[in-house]
């Protein structure tokens, strides 16, 4: 039976900008980089979750045809898109670090009746959630 | 078509909307967010408009709506205190504004809630990112507001 979600796509507008995002800012680490007949396979994990990858894949061929990838990206620029929740042990703090190093937020860390949520955006316009969990 | 000066177009309207969505409870100068996204105010209001269905003031009335409806459902603060918490300048504006959006008065929408028993288990993420397009879908549907 099905035992995990081992992976997870979420479009970026350039991979090489996305790459850097996640790793820099993020604190994400690479888990996978390479190339193959014109698809750039490129994954990225937080360093705590190992069995975790976050896909960042660029719209195009051979992924999505022409079309697709036009409305993909129009949808990604103008904000229409998310991919999920990052959880932190300390939601001000993290947004206080993520800030420095030039993350956008949407909304500041807020009490909610979970814990502590903040909203960001990543470089292509991708929002995420970043939450803590009360009681984790 | 969504060619590479589209994306970059996109991208600036976002970063408005983004920081409407940031800085809703202050006064926004609509000439100034218009000149961030590289535009003229009227070409602003325009764009805006063709991309994101509403105009910017419309966003940002619905933006503060939604926020309102957030701290009635949940926060220990008087109507009052949320009208302007949120942006509005005068209780008449905010529950003129609130109850052609939602349908009912602050109060009567917070007493609603209370009697559905609190927040919906629904992530806070989601609402902020989704309530204002479902608020606006409803008024295209059915306009003067809805519940």
């Amino acid at each position: 039976m099905i035992t995990k979600y081992s992976h997870t796509p979420v479009w970026v507008l350039d991979q090489d900008s996305a790459k850097k995002f996640y790793t820099e800012k993020l604190g994400f680490e690479v888990r996978t980089d390479m190339s193959m007949d014109g698809l750039r396979w490129l994954t990225v994990g937080p360093k705590g979750q190992p069995d975790f990858e976050l896909i960042l894949a660029n719209p195009g061929p051979p992924m999505v045809d022409d079309e697709a990838a036009k409305a993909i990206r129009g949808l990604v620029a103008r904000g229409a898109l998310g991919a999920g929740v990052m959880e932190t042990e300390d939601c001000r703090k993290t947004h206080a670090e993520l800030s420095k190093r030039g993350v956008q937020f949407l909304q500041e860390p807020a009490d909610r009746p979970y814990g502590v949520e903040a909203v960001f955006r990543d470089d292509s316009g991708n929002w995420f959630s970043l939450t803590e969990r009360k009681g984790r | 078509m969504t060619t590479a000066p589209d994306v970059e177009r996109l991208a600036n309207l976002r970063a408005a909307k983004d920081l409407m969505d940031r800085s809703y409870a202050e006064a926004l100068d609509l000439d100034a967010i218009a000149r961030e996204a590289g535009y003229s105010r009227f070409h602003f209001i325009r764009a805006f408009r063709a991309t994101y269905g509403q105009t910017p003031r419309d966003y940002l009335s619905a933006r503060r709506v939604e926020r309102a409806r957030d701290l009635l459902r949940g926060a220990n603060l008087t109507v009052t205190e949320i009208c302007f918490l949120v942006g509005f300048s005068s209780h008449g504006s905010f529950s003129t504004r609130f109850k052609a959006e939602v349908g009912l008065s602050p109060s009567e929408y917070r007493a609603r809630e209370v009697r559905r028993g609190g927040p919906p288990p629904i992530p806070g993420c989601f609402v902020l990112m989704w309530s204002t397009a479902q608020m606006r879908n409803r008024e295209e549907a059915a306009p003067g507001g809805g519940p």
